[in-house]
């Protein structure tokens, strides 16, 4: 399959400015980092606080760009200035707080703010405005105020004005963080529905081992550096080295490393609670009949 | 407590008044206004009152709102006669003699003529922002002073600006609500002492709403930027505003009473102004 975004020894450094404005320092965030993403798939990126993951994310679409190497959306180098709306119509990006992106008084506004940009004919616009509601479902709350919904819904919005621009992926900076369980939810839901259905490149950068056990590949970044890249399964294996990097591991897998540990002959590629209570349950059943 | 304040005044309706064209409104609004200054007498601000009255008629707002309305310009409109009345000197004699002060008979027709005159401007300003919504005089706004762009004023910047804060409105104000809480919660007394104890007091409040208002403004830049924002050059609009035969009419009858305001200045001798 094609790859929608490249990187080639993608390296990016922060500089440090004193009080005059001088340089003083350099920090470096993230260190030859070559990967690719493929049309259609969903990956997770997952990583400690400072790790350089968001960083990595903003140079998806050319927010950054970066001080050595290069990167490629849909074959265009993002550091291409003249065809920067191009890459930012490619790769959509929603962030964290939901209040902070949504930029219009009523939902609908808002969804039609990027296609507006782009200067995209009114008729238009009101299909393809309907139509992301629709698919976020949140076609019913059009005429709302944004501070009328919940952070689940605010966020659905804020999808939908991303998927307006008809992109071909989304990348997403931690879009459950500040969102209660029932949010975090409706966003799964929203997100495995756009990937599935829609056939959008989802990238998702998360710290909820959960949310990441549900992508197709996971990529685990550590000081600026690819610590893992793999299907959920062959990354969760890795219990303990992901947690000697200050991760977690979902909670199905912490049970069965446990039992494990203790004794038990458990295989180490369950990641998701049914097939872990399924497997449980096996066990009692072969207790039973030994009996 | 923040949570009870109302933004804008926007009152929704399906009337023939909300349902004008915002720019025919804020055009016809002016034009009122302007109607009003050329009303000379009584007889003629009258006529601009009765037609007021039916337009809220017309717009099916209650009349509460009216009153609603003038009660944070009354010490404004107090102040206006007082200076009237005391200060204008008519030829006959004065009405009342108190030491110093002396009250005409010009003075007092003026100050009534005054109080009126403002009370009906209030009046009229209201109309528009009760059947209008925010977004609509934001966008009427953009488009009345798009020819200003010639000029290099920055008309989309400023409708984008009005935007952004009628969104933020109300998220600062829950914002608000939680640092006082927070506050209040290590001990902050926010309620009781002076005005200066008061003010002092909203210091640890106004500090950690600007910084995280700041942080706000650059998350938000940047998803602008994600969403190809760049300025108002090549954009367009969902929403059209179409103007239609109600807003032709709307025209024709605000022309109408000009018309007749003039002929009343005219056909009786205008009087004081």
């Amino acid at each position: 399959m094609k790859e929608i975004i490249k990187t080639e020894k993608l390296t990016f450094d922060y500089t440090v400015y004193d009080e005059n404005g001088d340089e003083t320092d350099k920090n470096r965030v993230l260190t030859d980092i070559s990967l690719d993403i493929e049309e259609g798939s969903f990956t997770a990126v997952l990583g400690h606080n400072g790790s350089g993951k968001s960083t990595l994310a903003k140079h998806f679409n050319g927010i950054l760009l970066p001080t050595d190497g290069r990167v490629l959306v849909d074959g265009i180098d993002t550091s291409d200035e003249s065809r920067i709306y191009d890459i930012r119509q490619t790769v959509g990006m929603v962030f964290q707080n939901p209040d902070n992106q949504i930029v219009a008084t009523v939902v609908e506004e808002d969804v039609a703010f990027a296609l507006e940009n782009l200067g995209v004919e009114p008729k238009e616009i009101r299909r393809r405005v309907d139509e992301a509601l629709k698919t976020v479902d949140m076609y019913e709350y059009r005429k709302h105020a944004p501070h009328q919904l919940s952070g689940g819904q605010k966020q659905r919005v804020a999808i939908a004005g991303i998927i307006a621009m008809r992109p071909r992926c989304i990348v997403m900076d931690e879009p459950t963080a500040m969102l209660d369980p029932k949010g975090r939810k409706e966003i799964m839901a929203t997100v495995k529905t756009l990937n599935r259905d829609y056939g959008i490149t989802v990238v998702m950068i998360t710290h909820y081992m959960d949310e990441a056990a549900k992508a197709d590949r996971v990529i685990v970044i550590d000081k600026g550096n690819i610590l893992l890249d793999g299907t959920p399964k062959q990354i969760f294996s890795n219990v303990e080295l992901l947690k000697s990097v200050g991760l977690d591991v979902p909670q199905a897998t912490e049970l069965m490393y446990e039992l494990k540990k203790s004794g038990l002959d458990v295989p180490d590629d369950i990641i998701d609670e049914n097939e872990c209570a399924e497997y449980i349950y096996s066990l009692f059943c072969a207790d039973d009949k030994e009996q | 407590m923040l949570k009870d304040i109302t933004i804008g005044q926007y009152f929704p309706g399906e009337s023939i008044i909300h349902r004008l064209d915002s720019r025919f409104k804020i055009i016809l609004d002016i034009a009122y206004v302007v109607m009003l200054f050329m009303a000379g007498n009584f007889y003629s601000l009258a006529m601009a009152g009765v037609f007021m009255l039916i337009i809220y008629m017309l717009s099916r707002i209650s009349f509460r709102l009216i009153f609603k309305s003038l009660r944070p310009i009354m010490p404004v409109i107090v102040f206006t006669c007082l200076l009237n009345l005391f200060f204008i000197q008519g030829e006959s004699e004065p009405l009342v003699r108190l030491g110093f002060i002396s009250i005409y008979m010009e003075g007092a027709t003026t100050s009534v003529f005054m109080a009126v005159r403002i009370i009906f401007l209030i009046i009229g300003m209201s109309v528009l922002t009760y059947t209008t919504s925010p977004i609509e005089l934001t966008d009427a706004i953009e488009r009345l002073l798009s020819p200003l762009k010639v000029l290099r004023f920055p008309v989309h910047e400023l409708a984008m600006m009005m935007t952004i804060a009628l969104r933020f409105i109300p998220t600062l104000i829950e914002e608000t609500d939680k640092i006082m809480s927070a506050q209040k919660a290590r001990g902050a007394n926010l309620d009781t002492g002076g005005l200066v104890k008061k003010a002092k007091a909203l210091i640890p409040v106004l500090i950690p709403l600007f910084v995280s208002a700041f942080k706000r403004a650059s998350e938000l830049a940047l998803a602008m930027e994600c969403r190809c924002y760049k300025g108002g050059d090549g954009r367009t609009r969902m929403k059209q505003l179409k103007w239609g035969m109600r807003d032709i009419v709307a025209v024709f009858v605000m022309g109408v009473m000009i018309a007749v305001i003039v002929l009343l200045n005219i056909s009786i001798p205008i009087f004081g102004l």
